[in-house]
């Protein structure tokens, strides 16, 4: 197969994966075996495009016209790639993970939950390799409706509530923000491919560039940009393995990932730089750092801890990207795989506790590291990666970030980061410190890991967490390719 | 004689001939078999039509031989063929679900008389849209709409009877404005052909009576096509009309009598200066706006899922004559490429509300909760419908937003961008309550035993829904049709 024919395949394999999941609901063993092959496949498929990228090619596939000059087309480059690697490889974990949820969990409509996962997995492949911003678009919005279904799994009263926030915020922002972005991009530039040096250079006025800018910006929903924050933790209603992979991971991640290719590849960072008019995006993004960090420091409930923790983390992405420095944007697409694994461990582990001891907050955890030592010390990894502390993957990211935002001169960046470190550090060490130093409830019921799939899952991705700390070097050459370095 | 030559007139009397015909048989599946095979023949005929207008330009069709002006004109364009193919694919598609779902609708001795009218409303609506006579599309008019008065009169619920007399009543009144509005036009130029009257109204001194025309049949139009605040006969009609003539009428009726507008706004007033006289663009972009939010906020209210989605036809006809306001080719392209992309989607929902009724006696959201589980297909087919009226990528709706957006655009009206993208949001409400209702709930115990409708209704309207989603994705036939009728339109070359 050539590297185009690749690029279908990973789009197809899930798409191919959920009908079969959805003909198999009758024989639960074989359903979950064809989740596990299926994500295999997706990886292999995503795999070997990586190693044509690495070698420098960039992969690319025109479908066929949907409007006059508006093609379906992929295109694969080095952040894409990440993109597609890092949510392919933890959703063969996910899936893992799922099926000892599920069953420990006894959830209903599982055939339906599989292959609503399968699709999501479909959408984000598309996103990842998209070559034009329509194309994008097309998948960032079958991604917001594939996913729905997950997030109101449950079908109780608060997920319906849950939904609606969802829904309406993510379909709300791309509808009325993205939505004319993008035909305000094609029609002033006249396509929306993604370019080395972006499309709009020279076409626009500075005041207009800027109004289009925070068209695209805030119309990128998935991103969580205060104000438009709140259906992140309104998502939290659904089973902890869609809050793992599709909010640690792929739909927030599609968020920021549309961000950066909109700033590098629409508008251009030497466009922008010219322009002067991405001040106030750091500003929103620093604000969102900070204040989502007070929120999460406040939430007793463990998943809201983490959905605001994610708030805060996804901005980091932004501001890099918004300081316009190489150096800041190769943090800001290395953040994108270390925030994805070390958040991804975290969920992993909420998700374990609530399984095995029906837990699901922060002041009931005293004393259950000694019960779950396993599921607390990958929790303990993952909350490392997130303040940013060696031996984890966040430290290599936040390392760039802060040396751009030096470099750059952006004081206010550094102070952001700096400052919102030590707020991480507020809200993730009391867990780490209830777990393994405080004396467990007395009367508290005697319960031992959760099952064995879902440990292994969080062991794993906890593992990944520092394995990326020692050798980056697979997303740091995608990110300096990428950066022009 | 060659047969190719009368296409244009054997588009209209197929069907007007199986009318007749159905009587006499009186059988109700003989008379289905006639009407079915008259519907297809007139879609392979409007295919023909286009594609030979795409080949080699404008059609003209003398009847009886007699040359226009004096006789009757039949003229195919590239707007009119559209329209008719548009039309009777959606009678081809329409019919062969009709004869299961009006099994329980109709009684059966009444059920050829179903036909019959079909027959003749599809006659008029076909009619309409080919002849190039303005007092000939009055007639044709008439035959449409008594015969649809009929149609809808012959629902189960007994206020089917009085949804068909308020549409009575509102549809004479329409009908009674057209014809003066008609009249005007021939007393100031004597001619009631439209490419001849608009030739001689340049020449028209006097502009008053002209106006008065103008105002008249915009008047009277507006409520055939059911034009905010004219719309209150659309809602009881298709409410309470058998499932297959709501989706027959919803997806030609009202769209034919924009055809109308489009027709005489463009092809026969448009080479005239009376629209500099008059605030028409404001109006319609007023009455355009009010219509899409008011009447979508209503669907977001409304309990009966067949009403709900006839206050959106109400918004989504705001859309389509939102269009005209911008008086550019592009504009003019999402007017047309939105009539036929919301045809296709309203036709298929009424289609599949129709599947719905049968199987659980009812369509209001509390009765047809947790649907999704008992008849996965149909739901799933009303999600997708839903998300095209909302204009999600990958939908047929999507392309006509797109279009629509990009007139704006060009306007440099970035206050009408974002209303027409609010007004969407409103669809997502709507659409939305659907989905809580057959996803979020459990079945109610009495309807615990359904399932999925007949495959001879799910199959027409699953073709629908295919097309909804192919036409999101593949827009050179629609959009490419569109744009070449509305650069036609624009300029003015005499239809």
């Amino acid at each position: 197969m050539t590297a185009d024919q690749w690029i279908l395949a990973a789009v197809l394999v899930p798409i191919a994966g959920a009908v079969l999941i959805a003909l198999l609901s009758r024989a639960p063993n074989l359903r979950e075996g064809v989740t596990l092959i299926t994500s295999v496949v997706l990886l292999l498929c995503v795999v070997s495009l990586l190693l044509d990228v690495l070698d420098g090619a960039r992969p690319a596939i025109t479908l066929f016209e949907v409007l006059p000059g508006l093609s379906i087309a992929f295109d694969v480059e080095p952040l894409g790639m990440l993109f597609a690697l890092v949510a392919a490889g933890l959703w063969i974990v996910n899936s893992l993970y799922s099926i000892g949820y599920m069953r420990a969990n006894d959830e209903h409509a599982q055939t339906r939950f599989y292959v609503c996962f399968a699709l999501a997995l479909a959408a984000t492949m598309g996103i990842a390799m998209a070559g034009n911003m329509f194309t994008l678009f097309l998948f960032y919005e079958m991604l917001t409706l594939i996913t729905y279904p997950l997030v109101t799994h449950h079908g109780t009263e608060a997920a319906r509530r849950g939904g609606r926030v969802y829904l309406g915020m993510l379909l709300g922002t791309s509808i009325m923000f993205l939505l004319p972005a993008l035909v305000f991009t094609w029609f002033i530039a006249g396509t929306t491919d993604f370019a080395r040096d972006g499309i709009l250079g020279g076409k626009l006025s500075a005041g207009a560039m800027g109004g289009l800018l925070a068209l695209y910006m805030f119309g990128i929903g998935k991103a969580a940009l205060m104000p438009f924050h709140r259906w992140l933790p309104a998502a939290m209603v659904a089973p902890t393995p869609v809050s793992a992979l599709l909010h640690a991971v792929a739909v927030v991640k599609a968020g920021v990932f549309s961000v950066v290719k909109v700033i590098i590849y629409i508008f251009g960072v030497d466009t922008l730089a010219r322009a002067g008019i991405t001040d106030w995006l750091v500003a929103v993004a620093g604000f969102t750092i900070v204040a989502a960090s007070l929120v999460a420091l406040n939430s007793d409930n463990l998943k809201r801890r983490l959905a605001y923790s994610t708030v805060s983390q996804l901005s980091y992405v932004v501001l890099a990207a918004a300081l316009l420095v190489p150096l800041s944007i190769v943090g800001a697409v290395l953040h994108i795989a270390a925030h994805a694994l070390g958040k991804i461990t975290l969920f992993f582990a909420a998700g374990a506790i609530d399984t095995a001891a029906h837990k699901t907050k922060v002041s009931q955890l005293d004393g259950i590291g000694r019960l779950m030592p396993w599921t607390m010390g990958a929790f303990a990894i993952g909350a490392l990666s997130m303040i940013g502390l060696p031996p984890a993957a966040g430290f290599v990211s936040k390392w760039y970030m802060l040396t751009g935002a030096m470099a750059g001169s952006h004081w206010i960046a550094v102070s952001v980061i700096v400052g919102s470190t030590l707020l991480n550090a507020g809200y993730f060490l009391p867990v780490v410190y209830r777990a393994f130093f405080r004396a467990p409830h007395v009367g508290q019921m005697a319960h031992g890991e959760a099952p064995l799939p879902m440990v292994i899952a969080l062991t794993t991705t906890a593992i990944g967490t520092v394995l990326l700390f020692f050798l980056p070097d697979v997303p740091l050459a995608l990110a300096r390719q990428m950066a022009g370095k | 004689m060659n047969l190719a030559q009368h296409l244009p007139a054997l588009q209209v009397v197929v069907p007007l001939l199986a009318a007749p015909l159905t009587v006499l048989l009186r059988r109700r599946t003989l008379a289905f078999a006639v009407v079915l095979a008259a519907s297809w023949i007139a879609f392979a005929i409007a295919v023909l039509l286009w594609l030979k207008v795409d080949n080699s330009g404008t059609i003209s069709y003398a009847i009886g031989s007699w040359p226009p002006p004096w006789g009757i004109e039949y003229r195919v364009d590239r707007l009119s063929a559209f329209m008719l193919v548009l039309v009777s694919g959606l009678a081809a598609v329409v019919l062969p679900y009709s004869r299961s779902s009006i099994e329980n609708e109709i009684p059966a001795r009444q059920q050829y008389l179903f036909y019959t009218m079909f027959a003749l409303c599809l006659t008029g609506l076909l009619g309409i849209t080919i002849t190039g006579d303005a007092f000939n599309i009055f007639v044709f008019l008439e035959i449409s709409s008594l015969s649809s008065y009929v149609l809808i009169a012959l629902g189960r619920d007994r206020r089917a009877l009085l949804a068909s007399y308020q549409y009575l009543i509102m549809g004479t009144i329409g009908a009674t404005f057209i014809v003066i509005g008609v009249g005007l036009l021939y007393l100031m130029t004597g001619s009631l052909n439209l490419a001849d009257i608009a030739g001689r109204l340049s020449t028209v001194q006097s502009v008053r009576p002209v106006l008065a025309a103008l105002a008249f049949l915009t008047v009277g139009i507006s409520l055939k096509l059911a034009l905010f605040p004219l719309h209150q006969w659309l809602p009881n009609a298709y409410t309470y009309a058998p499932s297959a003539v709501s989706a027959f009428l919803a997806g030609s009726a009202t769209k034919v009598a924009v055809y109308v507008l489009l027709r005489f706004y463009f092809s026969v007033f448009g080479a005239s200066q009376v629209f500099d006289q008059l605030p028409m663009q404001e109006m319609m972009l007023l009455l355009a706006l009010a219509g899409m939010f008011a009447a979508s906020t209503v669907a977001i209210f409304q309990t009966n899922l067949k009403r709900l989605f006839a206050y959106s036809s109400v918004a989504q006809i705001g859309y389509i004559i939102l269009g005209l306001y911008f008086g550019t080719v592009t504009g003019l392209t999402a007017t047309i490429v939105h009539l036929a992309n919301h045809a296709i989607t309203k036709a298929a929902i009424f289609m599949l509300l129709g599947c719905v009724a049968i199987s659980f006696g009812g369509v209001s959201l509390a009765r047809i909760q947790g649907i999704g589980k008992q008849m996965p297909l149909t739901s799933l087919g009303l999600v997708v419908c839903g998300l095209s009226l909302i204009g999600v990528p990958g939908t047929a709706g999507f392309i006509s937003k797109w279009v629509l957006i990009q007139a704006a655009l060009e306007h440099g009206q970035w206050w009408l961008v974002f209303l027409i993208l609010l007004s969407s949001l409103l669809a997502v409400a709507y659409v939305w309550r659907f989905v809580e209702a057959a996803y979020l709930r459990e079945p109610r115990t009495d309807c615990a035993d359904t399932s999925e409708a007949r495959w001879s209704m799910l199959f027409p309207a699953a073709l629908l829904v295919v097309a909804t989603i192919y036409f999101g994705f593949d827009s050179s036939l629609t959009l490419g049709s569109a744009s070449q009728a509305a650069s036609m339109l624009i300029s003015g070359t005499p239809r």
